[in-house]
């Protein structure tokens, strides 16, 4: 039996609710939950690149490319705002983020 | 089974068990090496659908570049493990049946939809103005070509975001420390003797200090008659 495109859609949907879980199990710890975050921009380009194989088209491989760009940019944003975080707070639980709560 | 479907379990096996362990795992440190081991598997799918360049820009970037970040904030706090599992046991059944609920409506509308196993050889849909000869080229190749004709501008837009993101990320963990001391070596050499020691031109005799001449009150007193007695 080949694999066919839904071997891979089924891959990446099982990572993407893998790392939804992992953001629902880890609360507490903002460096696990990036890390998952990490896991679904992985899994939507899984898709996105076994469409761009099965039909033929280029572009999905492009669109890849520019979502590994926002994704490194946005993981590097989000580690300075963690050691920030860690500095002011010297934790980085997420429950003493409650200063802008009324 | 042919090779290739062969590779493709194994590695979305250990791509799974790995990305599993991610998100269940104790410490930080192996969270993240288990996520470099999920990066590296799916870069080896990549180069089994024949996404040459992004399966090795995948390593490069992800693997090279952010994982390394993540392990360096990752070592960089210390971050007790027991105060971030506290409610880990008590979230599990929520995330367990959210997970399943989320994986099985998008298996079931995959697999119905899209049992494709016939590819398509590489070509651009019709309405965008394709380069010349785009289907007979290596992966690389044909990317590029495309990447820098009809998406010249969106290559642009993605140079300015890393380029924000550079100058976001210095800007926020830049810090002035107020608390040490150091020397400024230029400032110590260029430094002169003038302004080291400064020369006061004064007359060589003054005046004797004017004494106190009338005795007030009572401490007056006491300093006028203190060398008498």
């Amino acid at each position: 039996m080949n694999v066919t495109l839904a071997h891979y859609l089924t891959l990446g949907s099982m990572l993407f609710a893998l790392s939804i879980v992992g953001i629902f199990l880890n609360r507490k710890n903002l460096i696990v939950i990036l890390m998952a975050i990490e896991l679904e921009l992985l899994s939507v380009n899984m898709n996105f690149v076994a469409f761009s194989h099965y039909l033929g088209d280029m572009q999905g491989q492009l669109f890849v490319f520019f979502i590994l760009t926002v994704a490194a940019a946005e993981s590097a944003i989000g580690l300075a705002i963690l050691v920030l975080l860690f500095r002011n707070r010297s934790n980085i639980s997420i429950d003493s983020l409650d200063s802008l709560k009324g | 089974m042919d090779i290739r479907s062969a590779l493709f379990y194994i590695f979305s096996s250990i791509l799974l068990f790995s990305a599993f362990r991610v998100i269940t795992v104790r410490n930080t440190v192996h969270a993240s090496l288990f996520l470099v081991l999920a990066f590296f598997q799916a870069s080896g799918l990549w180069m089994l659908l024949e996404a040459e360049f992004l399966s090795i820009t995948l390593v490069l970037v992800y693997v090279g570049a952010v994982m390394v970040l993540f392990l360096f904030v990752v070592m960089m706090l210390d971050v007790s493990v027991d105060a971030i599992r506290v409610g880990f046991w008590k979230h599990f059944p929520l995330a367990a049946s959210l997970g399943a609920v989320v994986s099985l409506e998008l298996a079931g509308v995959l697999m119905g939809g899209f049992r494709v196993s016939v590819v398509r050889p590489m070509m651009l849909p019709e309405g965008l103005p394709a380069p010349q000869g785009i289907e007979g080229l290596s992966n690389t190749k044909a990317l590029g070509i495309l990447l820098y004709s009809n998406y010249l501008f969106p290559v642009e837009i993605a140079a300015v975001i890393l380029l924000v993101a550079i100058v976001a990320a210095i800007a926020l963990t830049l810090r002035k420390r107020k608390d040490s001391k150091y020397q400024n070596p230029g400032e110590q050499i260029k430094v002169k003797s003038t302004d080291r020691l400064q020369i006061v031109k004064m007359a060589a005799v003054i005046d004797a200090p004017s004494l106190p001449k009338e005795s007030h009150g009572a401490e007056g007193g006491l300093a006028a008659e203190g060398p008498k007695s």
